[in-house]
């Protein structure tokens, strides 16, 4: 498939990608830094590029109960947050997973008032983590538009019938000039196709009644079915990076591999922080030291038994996390990759944690390094706490 | 009745049949439960408007409707319908509230 090579923000390069899947309706409410991408979206449907209805409410827990509403009624439905209006979301982020309404969101990743900070972090999203939602997590522009495409066939699958959250770095990603490879919208939408609900409000052949009490009876076998849908969403994501890969050359997978085969020292990384690590593992890899890393990609479903797999054998795991878990042993990312590794007993490396980058906190290739040195030092047998800050001031 | 398994009930607990609320018995959140008095109803169907379940049993067969009952399977005890009752404003309710013996 021909591709155009373009510079784009990560907010623009997601708000293309929305365009090409014909979206019925978006609602949402500005925050820095998700603003500029409804923005984009908003200019798409005044040039008349898109035929999207947009609800501008009066506040995030609004947007999400709108797309709730309309996703209900049987609309393809987008919106977008960040920070303080995912929290703001929050009790609505579980009933659009609860009436399986496949709701594609952008979340523009940035830290968690107080004190108020617009900086990048993943303390919004990972605070959603057990919402019910699919999050796929972005190393850059490219996989910010690639995933702004794949959600819509992941979360719409008959099968799945669920939210997905498409993260990507606050700033980071979404407000820096990257090269990417765009499809030309007829091709995008040939990929993503129309929009089949599995029910709709407004089909008054076949009246419903959505979200009804529902009490000691019923309510776990409901969250059993949800949870079944998040197992199955396993081999429905892997069909379509499949997929996705034959039409555009771009391989994806649960996790990215990145000189992982014959390493010795992982690190496991979500977002931008991957692309600097690569220069410094390949930095390492000149200098002979066998380090490589495991970049989530897919985070809700977890795959543990695929990551355990690629960790298990491994000297040492280092994780970092772009959120804290306060009270908590490590973050959120260190816990879950732990816990599948506790589950491979041949070879469970020991893990440890740097909780780094918050409320935006630079990590340039120095903390890499830094955590790097730590890990070769672990794998010689020196003791460390497991749980450690990378780049604060102590 | 008896209860379905996560895999026999319908996603997302979606309910596609219209007017089932009757299969959901309330009956028994009651501690209060009205007594009917024959007697003293004028069949003014307030009761029967009111009433927030569909506790009110009544008798359309004739040319006008007449109350006859309570549907106890149905009835919280919320007590609107003696409250509600003309009669009752005469000193005469044809609806008693009445702490209920279980």
């Amino acid at each position: 498939m021909k591709q155009e090579l373009v510079a784009l923000t990560g907010n623009d390069a997601v708000a293309y990608a929305f365009k090409q899947a014909k979206p019925h309706v978006a609602s949402a409410f500005p925050i820095t830094p998700q603003t500029e991408m409804m923005h984009k979206f908003a200019e798409f449907i005044a040039n008349g590029e898109v035929d999207t209805e947009m609800i501008l409410v009066e506040s995030e827990h609004s947007a999400m109960s709108a797309a709730v509403g309309s996703c209900a009624a049987g609309a393809r439905t987008i919106t977008a947050t960040s920070s303080a209006g995912f929290a703001l979301m929050w009790e609505v982020l579980y009933i659009a997973a609860s009436l399986r309404l496949p709701i594609s969101m952008a979340v523009v990743n940035r830290a968690l008032s107080g004190n108020i900070n617009i900086h990048n972090d993943h303390s919004d999203a990972m605070g959603g983590r057990d919402a019910g939602w699919i999050q796929l997590y972005s190393e850059n522009a490219q996989e910010a538009y690639d995933y702004g495409l794949m959600a819509f066939r992941i979360g719409e699958h008959p099968d799945v019938r669920l939210p997905v959250m498409v993260n990507y770095d606050g700033f980071i990603i979404s407000h820096t000039a990257d090269a990417l490879y765009m499809l030309p919208d007829a091709a995008a939408y040939d990929f993503i196709g129309p929009y089949k609900p599995a029910y709709s409000l407004l089909d008054v052949e076949n009246p419903i009644t959505i979200g009804p009490l529902d009490l000691t009876d019923y309510y776990f076998e409901h969250k059993v079915s949800e949870m079944e849908a998040h197992n199955k969403a396993f081999e429905i994501v892997r069909a379509i990076h499949e997929e996705f890969g034959h039409l555009t050359g771009r391989t994806y997978d649960f996790f990215e591999a990145y000189r992982l085969d014959d390493a010795e020292i992982v690190l496991v990384i979500l977002g931008s922080t991957a692309g600097t690590a690569k220069d410094v593992i390949d930095e390492y890899r000149e200098r002979g030291v066998k380090v490589g890393m495991l970049k989530v990609r897919l985070f809700r479903p977890f795959p543990a038994a695929e990551i355990a797999s690629a960790l298990s054998g491994m000297k040492v795991v280092g994780v970092m996390d772009k959120s804290v878990s306060f009270g908590g042993w490590g973050g959120p990312v260190f816990t879950e990759i732990r816990s599948a590794l506790y589950q491979s007993l041949n070879g469970m490396p020991p893990v440890h944690n740097w909780i780094y980058g918050l409320g935006g906190r630079d990590t340039d290739m120095n903390q890499i390094a830094e955590v790097i040195e730590a890990l070769r030092e672990i794998a010689q047998g020196k003791p460390m706490d497991p749980v450690n800050l990378l780049g604060v001031r102590l | 009745m008896s209860l379905k398994t996560a895999h026999e009930i319908a996603e997302a607990g979606i309910i596609t049949e219209a007017g089932n609320a009757e299969e959901y018995k309330t009956g028994d959140w009651r501690t209060f439960v009205p007594q009917f008095v024959e007697e003293n109803c004028i069949h003014c169907m307030f009761c029967w408007i009111w009433c927030p379940d569909s506790a009110i049993e009544i008798d359309t067969s004739g040319e006008k409707p007449l109350v006859t009952g309570i549907v106890l399977d149905h009835c919280k005890g919320c007590g609107i319908c003696a409250h509600e009752c003309p009669p009752a404003k005469k000193g005469k309710s044809a609806l008693v509230m009445v702490r209920e013996e279980k």
